[in-house]
Formats: C-alpha cells, sequence, structure tokens
C-alpha cells in the first residue's frame, strides 16, 4: 500500500509538494469524476424500473419495492415499514389505499386489517436491476437484425472510405497534375460541410437514385469524407518521392507502388481513419434515421429511436438500449487506444 | 482468428492465408489498370486513382452544395425542385429583411438572426474554453504521471461517444429530477430547474461540448508537446529559467503549429453545432440554443412551418462562413507545409 | 475496376433482398404505450386468416412521423400504410379506398364523423379510420388536494377556480408548481377556445388572433410568470418541439395537469397506487368548457404497389369486433359509432382510476364547442398550432413581449399561406 501510493503520488522531481503538482491532482481527480460519473451514473440508471426513474430525490442505484405474497390475497402486496400509533414501527404488507389511508396487514397475521394514514408509511426497499429494461428491447425489437445492419454499414463504409480516400491522398499527394490544386481546394472547402445543411438536396439525390431505403444510401454520402483525404494526404506528404522513383525504376506499375509501397508506410494514418470512421459510422443517426424506414433496415441508433412515442417516451429502454450501443465503441477504445493516441501524434494532424 | 494459435509462425501462415485473396485481387486490378497506365502515362494515372473518390464525392457532397444553391432561389413549399417556382434572391432579401440590424427581433427572420448572435457567441467562448482546457490537459498528461495511458483515456473516452447518447446522458443529469440536483439537494440546496434558465442552457451547451470533444484537442496538444526535446528543458533548468517563462519561451512557440490546427478545427467544429444540443435543449428555452444548424435544419426539414427555399438560403451563407474558414486553415497549412520543406 | 463491380454486385443483391414483394403491406407505425404489441398481435392473426398477404410492422418514433413522413410522401416513397396525427396536413398523399374495401357504406356510417379530418377538402374519399379518438382535458391529483384540504372544483368550474384551488394546494403541499400543460399547440387550443377564440376566418383560412384567444394567452402567460403553470416544459424546446409534462404528475408534484385521454394508460401504470388522481374534464371559459378532439388515424398511402392487399388489411382492422379489441386492450377511445353507440367497451385494466378516468372522457366529449371540433379538419390547424407554440414558448422564455409574440404569430402563420401558394 504505501509503495503504491507513493508511487501514484510521486511529485515533480520528487521534492515537496509544488503548487503544480497540487493543481495536477486536482485536475486528473475531478476530470475522472466529471468524465466518468455521467456514464456510471447513466448505467445505473438504465436498470431503474419506470415508476424508479421519474422519482425525485433520485438513488444511485436501483430500487423496487418489496413484495410479500400474503395468505387469503392472490396477488403480491407491496410492504411498507409502518409508524404503529404507539409510536413503534412494523413492517406491514399494503392491501388497498382509499384516499390517504392505506389498508394493511400484518404478513404474519393476515387476518386483521390495519389502517395507516399513507404519510405513516415508507416502503421497504431492496436493490434490484431491471433487467427487463435490457431483455424486453432485445426479444421484441430485432435486436441482432439492427446489429447486423449497423455492423455491415459500419464495415462497408469503413473499408470504402480506407480505400477511395487512400487513393485520392495518393494521387494529391504524389503526383503534379493540372487541376490538382483545384481538387485539393474543393475538398478543402467542403471539409467542415456539415450534412444537416445539405440534407433536402442530398435527400432528393438518395431518393432518385432509388437508395432510399437502402443501407447503400447511408454508406455511400459519407465515405468520400474530406477529412480522410486531408489526413491521408498530410501523411503521404511525409514519405520520401525516392522510394517511388525507385519502384518506378524497378518497373512497378502505379497501382503496384500504391498498393505495395505507399498503403504500408501509410498505415499508422490509415488506423486513425479506420478508427474514427468506425466510430462516426457506428454513431451516425440523424442520416440513418432519414433514409432507412423498415424495421429489417434499422441499425441500431435508428431503432433505439423507436422508443419516443408521441406523448411519452420510453425512458428506461432508451437508457438500457444506449448502455448496449456504447459497449463495441468502449472495447475499440480498449483495444485501440495505442492506435489512437499514437495515430494522432503521427498523422497530418501534428 | 478466432482460435488462440499458440506458436507465431501459425499466426503468420493464418494471415498470410487470409491476406492471400486480397493480394489476388490487388494483383487482378493491376493488369487492367496497367493497360490504362500504359494508354495515359503515369500523369495520368493521377485521375485514375483520384476519380472514385471524386465520384462519390461529386455525387453526394458537391451535387448536393449546387442543388442547394438552386434551391435558394426558389419558393413554395414543394419539396422537389421540378415542382418550386424561382423567386430569385427573395429567399435572401427575407433573411437580410431587417428594420435595425443590431436588434435580431426587428428582423422578418428574427430566428435566423437569434441562431446567428447564439452561434457567434458559443463559438467565441466554446473555442476560448476548449483552447485554455485542453492546453491545461495536455500540459498535465505532459508531466511525469503514474498510469499515464489511464489518465489519457479519462479524457478522450467521451470523444467516441455519438452525440445523441452525449445529450441524453447530460440531459439525464441536468434536469429537474437529475444528478446535479441531488448532489445539491444533499447540500440542502433546492432542486432549480437547469435547463429552463436561458444563461445555464447556454453554459450548459458549452459546457457539454467541452465535455464531448476537449479530449481530442487535448490529444493533438499532447502530442506536440511530446516531440518538444527534452533537452530544450534540460538547458534551460540549467539556466535557472522560471517555468513560468520556460513556458512562454519555450513550450508555447513550439507548440504553435499544433495549436492552430486544433484552433481551427474547434472553430470549424464549433460553428456546425448540433446533434447533442437538439438532444441537450432542443434549442430552447425560447431561441437561447438555437443555433444555425438546427435553425437550418428545422426551416428545411421538420418544422410544421417548412420551407426549403429560406433553409437553403440560410445554408449558403453559412458554407461562405465555414469556406473562409477553411481558407484560414489551408493558409495555415500551406504555411506549415513550406516550414516543413525547409 | 472489380472492387466496383464487386460493389456493384453487391448493391444489387441488397436492392433485391429489400424490394417489396407482391403482397407485402407495410404500416409505418408509432406507439406511445402498449397499442404497438397489440397491433403486432392483430396483423399476426390478419396474415393467418390471409395466408396471401405479408404484413410488416415498422415501428418508428413519432418524430419519424411527423418530421420524416411528409418527406418521404413529398418523394413519392413512404410506407402502404401509416399511423399519423398530422392527418389533414398530408391529405394529399393518402389513397382513396373507397373503390376497394368491400362495404364503402360501412366506412361511412362507421367512420363519416372523421373522414374529413383525413381527406382534401370537397372529395368524398375514403383515406382510413380514427385508431384512437382523443379529448384534451385535466388530471387533478386527488390526494394532494385532500391533504391540502381543499374540495376539487365542481364540473363547471373554471379556469380561474381551477387556478386558485390548485395554488392553495401547491402552497399547502409545497409542490414546485400548481398547474401544468403539455407543450402543444393542440392542447393550449383547448382553453382558447373556451374563451371565445375562433381561428378560422370567413374565407376559411386563419384569420388573426382574436380577442378570446388573446385574453387566454395573456393569463397563461401571467399565470406562468407567478408560478402557478410549469414553466419547464414550455421552454425546454425551441420552434414548436412537443413537449409533455406527465412525468411531474405522476411524479406527484403536481396537483393539476392538462393534457388529455391518450394519458389514461401511461398514467395508469406509472401511477399505481401512489396517489389518487381523477380525470376532470376540461374546465370553462367565458364561452365554453371544451376540450379539443384529436386523434391518430391509420390512413393508405397512394404510393402504394398493392392497394388490394392494403384495403383487405385495412378492412379487416376496421371490422367492429377488431376496433372495439384494440381500443379494450390499448385504453383507447375507439373512433367507430358502432362501437361507441352500442357501448358496453370493457377496458381490460383493473386501475379503478383508469376505468373512472375513461367514464369521464366519454362524458367530457358531450361539451365540445362546434369551433373545437372544427379543427381537426382544418387545413391550417398544425400551421396555426406550430406558430403559437413557438412564440408563446419565446414569450416564456423572456424573449417577447406578449403584444409581439401576438403580432408574430399572426405574421407567421399569414407567410405560411403566403409560402403554400393557395
Amino acid at each position: 500500500m504505501g509503495v503504491a501510493s507513493r508511487f501514484i503520488l510521486r511529485r515533480r522531481g520528487g521534492k515537496s509538494w509544488h503548487w503544480t503538482d497540487i493543481v495536477t491532482w486536482v485536475w486528473l481527480v475531478g476530470g475522472l469524476i466529471i468524465m466518468f460519473g455521467p456514464a456510471v451514473w447513466l448505467a445505473f440508471s438504465s436498470f431503474k424500473t419506470p415508476a424508479a426513474l421519474a422519482e425525485f430525490p433520485p438513488s444511485i442505484l436501483p430500487y423496487v419495492t418489496s413484495q410479500a405474497t400474503v395468505q387469503g390475497y392472490d396477488k403480491p402486496l407491496q410492504l411498507f415499514d409502518a409508524k404503529m400509533p404507539d409510536g413503534s414501527t412494523k413492517v406491514l404488507a399494503e392491501v388497498r389505499r382509499i384516499g390517504l389511508v392505506a389498508q394493511m396487514v400484518d404478513p404474519k397475521a393476515p387476518g386483521e386489517i390495519v389502517r395507516v394514514n399513507i404519510n405513516d408509511r415508507t416502503p421497504v426497499r431492496s436493490v434490484s436491476f431491471a433487467t427487463e429494461n435490457y431483455t424486453t428491447p432485445f426479444t421484441q425489437f430485432d435486436f441482432l437484425q439492427y446489429l447486423w445492419n449497423s455492423v455491415f454499414v459500419t464495415v462497408t463504409a469503413t473499408l470504402i472510405t480506407l480505400i477511395v480516400n487512400s487513393m485520392a491522398a495518393f494521387a494529391l499527394s504524389k503526383y503534379e497534375f493540372r487541376g490538382r490544386s483545384l481538387a485539393m481546394l474543393v475538398i478543402l472547402a467542403t471539409l467542415m460541410v456539415p450534412l444537416s445543411v445539405i440534407m433536402v438536396p442530398l435527400y432528393s439525390i438518395i431518393s432518385s437514385l432509388g437508395l432510399f431505403n437502402n443501407l447503400w444510401g447511408v454508406i455511400l454520402p459519407t465515405v468520400a469524407t474530406p477529412t480522410g483525404v486531408f489526413i491521408l494526404r498530410q501523411y503521404m506528404l511525409t514519405i520520401p518521392d525516392e522510394l517511388i522513383d525507385a519502384a518506378r525504376m524497378d518497373k512497378a506499375s502505379e497501382w503496384q507502388i500504391y498498393w505495395r509501397i505507399v498503403l504500408p508506410l501509410t498505415a499508422p494514418a490509415l488506423a486513425v481513419l479506420a478508427i474514427f470512421s468506425v466510430v462516426w459510422r457506428w454513431n451516425d443517426f440523424l442520416w440513418p434515421l432519414i433514409v432507412l424506414s423498415r424495421r429489417e433496415l434499422y441499425t441500431l441508433q435508428v431503432g433505439l429511436s423507436i422508443y419516443s412515442g408521441e406523448l411519452n417516451v420510453q425512458w428506461h429502454f432508451i437508457l438500457a438500449m444506449t448502455v448496449v450501443t456504447m459497449i463495441p465503441v468502449v472495447l475499440v477504445f480498449i483495444f485501440l487506444q495505442r492506435f489512437i493516441t499514437t495515430g494522432i501524434a503521427g498523422t497530418g494532424l501534428k | 482468428m478466432t482460435a488462440p494459435t499458440p506458436s507465431p509462425t501459425l499466426t503468420e501462415r493464418l494471415g498470410s492465408l487470409l491476406m492471400a485473396p486480397v493480394h489476388l485481387l490487388m494483383r487482378a486490378i493491376d493488369i487492367p489498370l496497367r493497360a490504362v497506365q500504359k494508354a495515359a502515362g503515369i500523369g495520368g494515372m493521377a485521375t485514375v486513382f483520384l476519380a472514385p473518390n471524386m465520384l462519390i464525392f461529386g455525387i453526394f457532397v458537391l451535387l448536393p452544395l449546387v442543388i442547394n444553391f438552386v434551391y435558394s432561389m426558389t419558393g413554395g413549399t414543394a419539396f422537389f425542385l421540378t415542382e418550386r417556382q424561382f423567386v430569385g434572391a427573395d429567399q435572401y432579401a427575407r433573411l437580410f429583411q431587417c428594420a435595425n440590424y443590431l436588434d435580431p427581433m426587428s428582423c422578418q427572420e428574427d430566428a435566423f438572426w437569434t441562431a446567428v448572435g447564439n452561434t457567434f457567441w458559443f463559438v467565441v467562448l466554446q473555442v476560448s474554453l476548449m483552447i485554455l482546457t485542453a492546453l491545461i490537459t495536455a500540459l498535465i498528461l505532459n508531466r511525469d504521471l503514474a498510469a499515464r495511458s489511464f489518465w489519457r483515456a479519462v479524457f478522450f473516452f467521451p470523444v467516441l461517444l455519438s452525440p445523441v447518447v452525449v445529450g441524453l446522458i447530460w440531459k439525464w443529469i441536468l434536469q429537474r429530477q437529475g444528478l446535479l440536483n441531488f448532489g445539491l439537494y444533499q447540500f440542502g440546496v433546492e432542486p432549480y430547474t437547469w435547463l429552463t434558465d436561458r444563461n445555464w442552457t447556454f453554459v450548459a451547451t458549452i459546457g457539454v461540448s467541452l465535455w464531448a470533444h476537449m479530449g481530442f484537442y487535448a490529444l493533438i496538444l499532447l502530442a506536440g508537446l511530446q516531440a518538444i526535446p527534452k533537452d530544450l528543458y534540460e538547458a534551460a533548468e540549467m539556466d535557472g529559467t522560471k517555468p513560468a517563462r520556460v513556458f512562454w519561451r519555450i513550450t508555447l512557440p513550439l507548440l504553435m503549429p499544433n495549436l492552430l490546427v486544433v484552433v481551427v478545427l474547434a472553430l470549424i467544429r464549433a460553428v456546425q453545432i448540433f446533434d447533442e444540443v437538439y438532444v441537450l435543449t432542443g434549442g430552447g428555452p425560447g431561441t437561447s440554443t438555437l443555433y444555425l444548424t438546427q435553425y437550418i435544419y428545422e426551416t428545411g426539414f421538420a418544422s410544421a412551418l417548412r420551407n426549403p427555399g429560406l433553409a437553403a438560403a440560410a445554408s449558403i451563407l453559412m458554407g461562405l462562413v465555414l469556406v473562409v474558414l477553411t481558407l484560414i486553415q489551408l493558409g495555415i497549412g500551406q504555411r506549415g507545409e513550406k516550414k516543413g520543406k525547409r | 475496376m472489380k472492387t466496383k463491380s464487386l460493389l456493384a454486385g453487391a448493391a444489387l443483391a441488397l436492392l433485391m433482398s429489400t424490394a417489396a414483394h407482391a403482397g407485402d403491406v407495410r404500416i409505418m407505425w408509432y406507439s406511445d404505450g402498449v397499442e404497438g404489441d397489440v397491433m403486432k398481435d392483430l396483423v399476426g392473426r390478419f396474415m393467418k386468416e390471409n395466408p396471401g398477404i405479408n404484413v410488416i410492422l415498422d415501428n418508428v418514433s413519432y418524430s419519424v412521423v411527423r418530421e420524416q413522413l411528409p418527406v418521404q410522401l413529398e418523394a413519392g416513397n413512404g410506407p402502404d400504410i401509416a399511423r399519423v396525427a398530422q392527418i389533414k396536413d398530408n391529405s394529399k398523399h393518402w389513397l382513396d379506398l373507397r373503390p376497394l374495401v368491400k362495404d364503402a357504406k360501412y366506412w361511412d356510417d362507421n367512420f363519416g364523423a372523421q373522414a374529413d379530418w383525413m381527406r382534401p377538402d370537397g372529395s368524398n374519399q375514403i383515406s382510413g379510420f380514427m385508431t384512437q379518438i382523443t379529448l384534451t382535458g385535466g388530471f387533478a391529483n386527488k390526494t394532494l388536494f385532500d391533504q391540502a384540504g381543499v374540495p376539487l372544483p365542481g364540473p363547471k368550474a373554471t379556469w380561474d377556480e381551477w387556478a386558485a384551488a390548485a395554488k392553495k394546494v401547491k402552497e399547502s403541499q409545497k409542490t414546485p408548481f400548481s398547474m401544468a400543460i403539455d407543450r402543444s399547440g393542440h392542447r393550449l387550443t383547448a382553453p382558447l377556445l373556451s374563451y371565445g377564440a375562433n381561428y378560422i376566418g370567413k374565407d376559411g383560412k386563419p384569420a388573426p388572433l382574436d380577442k378570446g384567444a388573446k385574453d387566454f394567452l395573456t393569463k397563461f402567460v401571467g399565470w406562468v410568470g407567478d408560478g402557478s403553470f410549469s414553466k419547464d416544459v414550455w421552454v425546454s424546446a425551441a420552434g414548436n418541439t412537443y413537449r409533455a409534462a406527465a412525468d411531474d404528475f405522476i411524479n406527484g408534484q403536481l396537483p393539476f395537469y392538462y393534457s388529455g385521454s391518450w394519458q389514461v394508460a401511461n398514467l395508469a401504470t406509472k401511477i399505481g397506487n401512489n396517489f389518487d388522481w381523477v380525470a376532470t374534464g376540461s374546465p370553462c371559459g367565458p364561452a365554453a368548457c371544451t376540450g379539443m378532439p384529436g386523434g391518430a388515424a391509420l390512413v393508405a398511402v397512394k404510393y402504394t404497389k398493392n392497394p388490394k392487399e392494403v384495403a383487405a388489411l385495412m378492412d379487416w382492422l376496421a371490422q367492429e369486433k377488431i376496433v372495439k379489441e384494440f381500443s379494450e386492450r390499448t385504453l383507447f377511445l375507439p373512433g367507430h359509432k358502432g362501437v361507441v353507440d352500442k357501448g358496453g367497451l370493457d377496458f381490460k385494466t383493473d386501475n379503478a382510476f383508469a376505468k373512472a378516468a375513461l367514464t369521464k372522457y366519454v362524458e367530457a366529449s358531450k361539451t365540445t364547442a362546434d369551433t373545437a371540433l372544427k379543427l381537426p379538419g382544418w387545413r391550417w390547424s398544425d400551421t396555426v398550432y406550430a406558430a403559437i407554440v413557438t412564440r408563446v414558448g419565446q414569450t416564456l422564455a423572456g424573449e417577447l413581449k406578449l403584444e409581439d409574440a401576438f403580432t408574430r404569430i399572426d405574421a407567421d402563420i399569414a407567410q405560411k399561406v403566403k409560402d403554400s401558394g393557395l
């Protein structure tokens, strides 16, 4: 313990506490709470019953009221801690409530009805995870189908993105040709045109191409990302031209140069683009929602949204399925963290 | 891939077996392309490499932009261009019809100008706070920390969440029955409706977008910090230079290229803020967090008072601003490139 | 190039697999509660009885129906059948079932009263039928009233009397607000009409806001200002976004909540026996004691490839016994004259509050004003609702003065009428 704490609380240069050490730890611990806290809170909330979700003050852990089967009553009855007239408290089961008075019975002696003011009783509660928030959507909506669609869109879009973007980046970084700066300018100028801004015309294009209600209608508009071209080109600029010239001397075709030399050398940047592409496509919501209106084509994020009715939003399902959609992203993160951090450092974003 | 293979040679063999069809495919592609190369020459191959991307890009990005421009010159509520009548610059005129250009409420399209104003203040505040927090985080992560990759992960992790999830999480925290009020309640503070107070929601949208994106920028800055040679610091320490002076004289100047990238990226992203705010506040209360992208989306698509032409006109104006911002980035990028070559 | 042909092949395969098969009928459906499950069950039974027809129920969120369906319809896309609430606005896209159904007279007799809500003006089209008729109305938390010792205002009580009573409850029971109303133009229209408002001008187009409308809006804004009415839902979004205030009521934080009949099932399941609640009908204004009728309709879409199958399904779903079963299981008020006249609906709930509330709503529907009955079938209702919600929302957030809001509402509506080119 002592060694561990000494290690963790290691200070700048091993000297006494400097003010920057304090700032550092305040920032880190604060960051830990602010960054992770909300997600943890969401995860716990996703196990709550609808009634518990609407409660204030909210509890961190999901609770349900305890029930007991009492002789002489068909349905299980809710248990309460009731304050008795003599000041003692007793666990009673509620038979029914009429206005301000609850009719209760002692589960051990169910013969006699006790009348208790509803303010004098508090429900007996225990921690319980409402796993039906998870199981119901799994059985009710074709979760596996949505999962498959999401995986299909994510993987296909990422593959195409990597191929066409790297080809374009290769052309833009390793060739001198007329219109190169124009192409570069156009790509850069549209670098950050948000989809929501061109939604109306894009919709009419998708619709006239017959890609409405088709997963390709989701995939194609996203694959020619200017961002991807930009990142890859910046990286390819660092590949020495001598390598390519040497390959040309050896009679390698341009395609071979691209495939055999440039692509392997661009691997770190490709990894970054791949990771981001996976995350973006997995999280895409608005556009799939617009293009896909058939159940068998829904992606997970679209499937999630069906729990918002006109008048009521089924929060318990939404929260639970949100957690489910977060899992792959968290996995990607845990396993590929190294690539993300080193990749960003190594790519054009420098 | 599925079964764990103890022998590395076997893994290698498996890998090459898996790659075999890919290699075959690439070789197959090579044959027709060689013919093309013969016809077009080496220079001509650039077009071939560029073609697939530009084709998709042209159809799904450029063409919509052009159509959008045409839309902005048409009127009516019909959705398809063929059914819309040409109105010239009417939509633009309508956007610019104001009694007093300093007061959005005096304009015909008050919502548009409110959105412009909101977006402006959002961008200014969010970007400066973003740079500040990302820089502090990067500096701290650059220290000699135990479990550094864990801390890096802590700050980066929200970047991977979908904007919808980000919005939902924070809505769940800030609402009246939410976690924040619960926390305050423990200290005897009465629950407050954070999401109904115009000033707080504005702050909340800035805070939430910081939460969601700060890690990304911090990582870019961290990469820059780690690239600064250690011996510079050692030399400074030998000279007895004060830490503050080291920061201003060594760290900041050498970090400048990364900082500029962060500024521009953050600027562009801030201008287009939409999803998380849409989920979090819906633009409210009133129109206090109504930003440009949401205005365009709602005017063109989602509102019962739908008007695609007006939305298109607004988006063209916004596009102009974005182009200017991107050109700034281009300028910086080229300066950086020249520097790199020197 | 090979990748491309491969891709093209894959795309083609995908196209094939998603192309409509003959005999497929797609329903776009949104759910507020259990009606999706009930519908799924009914559709399953239909398919058993009609093996040639494959019905696919696409569950979507309400926002898809509201925001994206109109765009799909404009493009000639869309499902074969849809459950919609903006029925009149999109009526030019609905299919005329008159020549297709088995017995048009049955449809006219039983669904005729609402047929105008879902067809273009001046036609005799049969577009579909109402899956539910709704009526706006209030709910009171009786337990809170009892605990405060405030008697519930009677059936003829005015909005002022309700506000005063609820305020007493609020002060005695320390609830955050005394009343709340959903963020919806449709909801707010009910009290406006009770105050004598009439949206419809002499020419059938929207009239400027009249005195009745302004009177209640002024009162409403005042009530929100002094903390009687809940501000939360009204300022929690921009534009005409819908928000319900049901959660506060369910939580026991609200003595009086103005919403509508569709909330009954929701309240019953979520409140359980946490407190006693009653439906109160609509409070009165100087002109009437009206609620706003409305509802969701199941309509056939013109662009369907399989009109015969669509009509067969619609015929089946519109049968008296099916409508009755659907209503009983979903706790919805039916829109079928035969079912209503015969009565004897046996709502499938053992919650006494829900049963009483449904009875109350049936009774309250008798005092619905003529102005209210006209609105669901009026082309411009949604336009007026949207403008009112947008501007009143801004006023409540402190951005607009009430007088300016009135001017803006009129201007917004006039602009929309002008834009539509009618």
